[in-house]
């Protein structure tokens, strides 16, 4: 408090920066552009030729986000509800965790550009596909975190919960699984930052535009194989934007969800 | 069953506790408490004091001996106990209202008289008007409020705590001990009071036993013949001090006993 009111310039300045920062490093791009060679000059469009292709591909741009946004909210949330349970499998024992774990490291480990050509065949190219790629890329984080979560419970919560004969139903669903929140909601971020880059490189490798709509992917290698370079960056943008709402969405879910309770979001003073 | 003023509530008879391989624990504790006692118990660290508590209310079971509490095995004698941890132990996502109906929901109470009965036992740890708080907002002393709170919810008619009020500052823990021996002269429970400090022991009980330790045995036991009620001005009075002056006595030599 003191420090805000001491320092009304630092203050301004702090809101400020960040936008200063952005004008700068536009003008370094449009620098850059100008120091490049005329048969170079393509390689990089100028950040006005950007916005331009983003209107002109307006109309395409948005059809295509629909398209992988539904497939990343579909594989997102799948993950989300799979890895719920498989948690809740896996924290039942040590000797369940010690069974299973290995097998979800090889699903893990095993890479994508391998499994792709795979579902491919079992379930064909397009929204399937590129939900499952999704599912495969954000499901390993969550379960390990809500794995961690149901098992870090306090020792003297659970003692309390088994004083007063809680049965195991009641020790899992009031106790276990509220106090794993704050890990199952870092397990939720990090699938979010990770499901619309599942759904652009699973859209990239199995997607399909047989009925005539791609998704972003499908659009990168449109674009790219007719060096449509403006249009290339105004995809990439849009990318980067499907990645914020995703991360915005599960940072508001965990608000809602912790705010009045956990310290990661302690700002009362009583 | 008849519930005979002079019985036993609680009764330890040569009482043996080890955990998996280890060392002896507790050897052939024995000792018996009268409906209404308040027993203190104290000792070195590592006497098994803790463990006597886990012992009655079932938590653990014994290895060897036996005991009965209110004419029941502890683990078919859960309705009649309340524990109170060394922390507050209460759960962070809950407001204050609900942590304290949290035993009650887990014995399926109905919801309808929950609320009288959580409103009641706030407002005897004087937090009527925390209700709608969160643990985090709450000081030290005010947390262990509320985790006496949710004890006595149940209405037990034997209280188990477990230093509760081990990690409060002095003027604190002196509040919660006159505010505890208010509270139970509306209800005469049975207690068993874990402590480090022999000042408390003898402000609260009226039985005192004294633990040695490696392993855990009863060393001797004080009777504590100070009236109730006991107010803040019991500590001025000489018996008082006597006691305390006597009762560390014994604990030093024990103490010097180990070593």
């Amino acid at each position: 408090m003191s420090a805000r009111t001491k320092a009304p310039l630092r203050r301004i300045l702090s809101n400020l920066l960040p936008f200063a920062t952005g004008v700068g490093m536009i003008l370094a791009w449009y620098a850059v552009c100008m120091g490049l060679s005329p048969d170079q000059r393509f390689l990089l469009p100028t950040p006005h030729e950007v916005l331009r292709a983003f209107f002109d591909k307006g109309p395409t741009l948005w059809l295509a986000t629909l398209q992988t946004g539904t497939g990343a909210i579909l594989g997102f949330g799948f993950a989300v509800l799979l890895s719920f349970a498989m948690g809740l499998f896996l924290s039942l024992s040590p000797l369940v965790r010690a069974s299973f774990y290995p097998y979800l490291m090889i699903l893990q480990m095993t890479p994508i550009i391998v499994i792709a050509p795979i579902l491919i065949l079992w379930v064909g190219p397009g929204l399937k596909s590129v939900t499952i790629i999704t599912f495969l890329i954000c499901f390993f984080p969550m379960v390990v975190n809500t794995t961690q979560g149901l098992i870090s419970t306090d020792h003297n919560l659970v003692d309390l919960f088994r004083m007063y004969r809680a049965t195991r139903f009641q020790e899992i669903f009031l106790l276990r699984v509220p106090a794993a929140q704050p890990y199952f909601f870092t397990g939720l971020r990090i699938g979010a930052t990770l499901a619309p880059i599942g759904a652009i490189v699973g859209d990239y490798i199995a997607g399909n535009s047989a009925n005539g709509q791609g998704g972003l992917g499908y659009l990168t290698i449109i674009y790219s194989s007719q060096f449509q370079m403006g249009a290339l960056f105004a995809t990439a943008a849009v990318g980067c934007v499907l990645g914020f709402i995703f991360v915005a969405g599960v940072m508001a879910l965990s608000w809602l969800a912790l705010h009045k309770w956990h310290d990661s979001f302690s700002r009362t003073d009583t | 069953m008849t519930r005979d003023e002079q019985s036993p509530v609680v009764e330890l008879r040569d009482v043996g506790k080890r955990y998996g391989d280890g060392p002896l624990i507790l050897d052939r504790v024995s000792f018996t408490a009268a409906r209404g006692d308040f027993v203190a118990i104290i000792g070195p660290s590592g006497c098994g004091k803790s463990t006597i508590l886990k012992l009655i209310c079932g938590l653990n079971p014994v290895t060897s001996g036996s005991i009965v509490v209110d004419g029941l095995e502890p683990s078919k004698a859960l309705e009649k106990l309340a524990f109170v941890f060394q922390e507050p132990t209460l759960l962070p996502w809950l407001d204050v209202v609900r942590n304290v109906e949290v035993p009650l929901r887990l014995h399926h109470s109905d919801a309808s008289g929950r609320a009288e009965v959580v409103r009641r036992a706030l407002s005897l740890v004087r937090l009527a008007d925390r209700g709608d708080f969160y643990p985090r907002q709450l000081s030290g002393g005010q947390k262990m409020r509320v985790s006496i709170a949710r004890a006595l919810s149940v209405s037990p008619s034997i209280l188990l705590l477990d230093e509760p009020f081990g990690a409060l500052d002095e003027m604190t823990r002196d509040h919660l001990n006159e505010e505890l021996l208010a509270i139970r002269q509306e209800f005469a429970w049975t207690a068993f009071f874990v402590t480090h400090s022999v000042a408390e022991a003898v402000f609260l009980s009226n039985r005192i036993l004294v633990l040695a330790a490696n392993p855990g045995r009863v060393h001797d036991e004080i009777q504590v013949g100070l009236p109730y009620p006991r107010t803040a001005e019991t500590r001025q009075s000489q018996d008082y001090q006597r006691l305390v002056a006597q009762v560390s006595g014994i604990l030093r030599s024990v103490e010097n006993l180990k070593a």
